[in-house]
Formats: structure tokens, C-alpha cells, sequence
């Protein structure tokens, strides 16, 4: 039983380390995202215009 | 290897692979409509311009003034040329988004133990499309320039809204294997369309609606392939950056 929760307790490290790396990779791909479907600046949208409306983010 | 940059190596030769997938895809099926709708754009309809003024359009249908000459009038902010120039941003735009996406699928697969082989790989790709694309295009279908549209930010919102509660819908019904959290997942994924998309005013467009249809086809079956594409390579290149996928995170699944 204890051995159990010790292992239990070692698992639960791993992969919460795991987990918040996974959440940083994550954080990245909603990060560059926003930038570029959702940024307001004009000169983002102008740039990324064909590509915006291709992949059918609102848009104008 | 830390699991960070497994993810974002994995991510980066995915991303770059299928990002450049679809700007080809992009040139031939989507960009031609694009520039084909722009012709019918108002010159002075609302914060939209990039280089060339438009010109005014010779079908008959379109009941658009011909006025294309405001463009110098009012300062703009810069915008690609048209041709070359323009075309090279698209493309970045399509590389870098290619990379973003794999982040996100491959950040969401890993949490749920590891994509295996490149067939289970082309699911997730579904479900990215499915989150990404289907759930999104039914309230906002792909726009055209000079088509009617809600405010700017709302729509942006039930986007995002719309992304956020398909995704976890399908996870609770993926990943939580009990009827009453599947039922919960598909109340999610239905939500935003009770709530609906912003819609403009009136649909009336100077867009003739078959171009529209086309352009909503071609958008929708260019990011599946994408999607698919995504998703099949990360499954096949997965075990060159994490090594074998691990029960520990698979036990989640």
C-alpha cells in the first residue's frame, strides 16, 4: 500500500512536469495563432490577408 | 531530450512540411477566388486595402459604383505588392501557421499518450479540422473580400469560443469513455451554434454566390488535406524526437 502511493506520488511529478511542458508548447501555437489569424494591426493583416482569408478567420 | 523541444521539433518539421502543402493548395484553389472577389470590392467599403487600388468589376451583376480611386487619398498601411511579393507573405504566413498548428496538435496527442503511426496520426488531423475548421465554418463560413460581415470582434470571439468548446467536447468524449461526459462533450461542441455566430445586418454582397460556394468549398477541402497531411506526419515523425510512446501518458487516453 504505501509502496503504491509512493510510486503514485513519483508518477504524479513526472508527468506534471510533463503536462506543464506540454501546456508551454501549447501557450506557443495559441500565441503565433493570435498573431497571425487575430492580430488587429494593419500591417499584420495586409501581410497575412490571403492567408487569413483561406483559412476562413474573421477577417475586415 | 526535455519533452519541450521534443514538441517543438516534432511541431517544425511537421508544421513546416504541411504548411508548405497548403500554400500550394492555397494558390491554385483559394488565392485565384480571392482575387477574383476583390474585383468587386467598393474601394471605399471599410478598412480593407492592399496594394493596388481595386479595379472596378465589368460584370453586370455586380452593382458596385466604380469608384476605385480613393485608395491614395487617405494614408494606408503598408501592404505586399501585388504579384510576387504578396504571394512569398502568404506563404510564410501558411509555414509559420503550419508550425503553430503542430504545436497545438502535438502538445494535445502528447497529453493523451502519443501518436503512434501515421494512420492514427491522420485522426487527430481530423480532429483538428473538425475544431479548427468544420466547427467554426458553419456559424462563419469562409469570407470573401467584399462580403457583408458582423463586427469584427465578435466574430473573433465566437470563433475562438467556438475552437475552445469543440475541442474540449471531442476530448471528454475521446478521452473520458462514460456516457454521461459524452453527452456533456456533444452539449459543448452544439453550444455556440444555439448561442449563433454574429451575422451582419443584411447578406446582400456584390459577390456572386457561386463564387462564394466555391470559396467556401475550397477552403474547407484545402485545411482538411492540410489537417490530414499534419497529422500523418507528426505520427510518422514523432519517434525520431520522443523515442517510443509511453505508457505513463497513455494510461490518460
Amino acid at each position: 500500500m504505501e509502496m503504491n502511493t509512493a510510486t503514485k506520488t513519483l508518477g504524479a511529478t513526472a508527468s506534471g512536469s510533463r503536462a506543464a511542458q506540454l501546456g508551454l508548447v501549447a501557450l506557443l501555437g495559441v500565441f503565433v495563432i493570435g498573431f497571425l489569424g487575430f492580430s488587429h494591426m494593419d500591417v499584420v493583416h495586409n501581410a497575412g490577408h490571403d492567408y487569413r482569408h483561406s483559412m476562413a478567420f474573421p477577417c475586415h | 531530450m526535455s519533452i519541450f523541444r521534443s514538441a517543438v521539433f516534432t511541431a517544425a518539421a511537421a508544421g513546416l512540411l504541411a504548411g508548405i502543402l497548403l500554400a500550394a493548395l492555397q494558390t491554385y484553389a483559394t488565392v485565384p477566388l480571392i482575387l477574383k472577389a476583390e474585383t468587386f470590392e467598393n474601394a471605399d467599403g471599410g478598412g480593407h486595402h492592399h496594394g493596388a487600388p481595386e479595379a472596378a468589376s465589368t460584370d453586370a451583376s455586380a452593382s458596385v459604383p466604380v469608384a476605385a480611386a480613393s485608395a491614395g487619398e487617405e494614408e494606408e498601411a503598408w501592404g505586399p505588392e501585388d504579384g510576387f511579393e504578396r504571394f512569398a507573405y502568404t506563404t510564410g504566413a501558411n509555414i509559420i501557421s503550419g508550425f503553430a498548428f503542430a504545436l497545438l496538435l502535438v502538445a494535445a496527442s502528447e497529453l493523451a499518450g502519443g501518436i503512434r503511426n501515421w494512420r492514427q496520426g491522420t485522426l487527430w488531423g481530423f480532429a483538428g479540422f473538425a475544431v479548427f475548421t468544420l466547427a467554426p465554418g458553419l456559424g462563419l463560413p469562409p469570407e470573401l473580400p467584399a462580403m457583408p460581415a458582423a463586427d469584427l470582434l465578435a466574430r473573433q470571439v465566437w470563433w475562438i469560443g467556438t475552437v475552445a468548446a469543440t475541442a474540449a467536447g471531442l476530448a471528454l468524449i475521446a478521452f473520458r469513455g462514460t456516457i454521461p461526459l459524452s453527452v456533456l462533450g456533444v452539449a459543448l461542441i452544439v453550444l455556440p451554434h444555439i448561442i449563433g455566430a454574429p451575422q451582419p445586418e443584411s447578406h446582400e454582397s456584390p459577390v456572386p454566390a457561386d463564387l462564394h460556394h466555391q470559396f467556401v468549398v475550397a477552403v474547407t477541402v484545402t485545411n482538411l488535406i492540410f489537417w490530414v497531411a499534419l497529422g500523418g506526419i507528426v505520427g510518422l515523425v514523432r519517434q525520431r524526437f520522443f523515442g517510443q510512446p509511453d505508457t505513463l501518458g497513455a494510461s490518460i487516453a
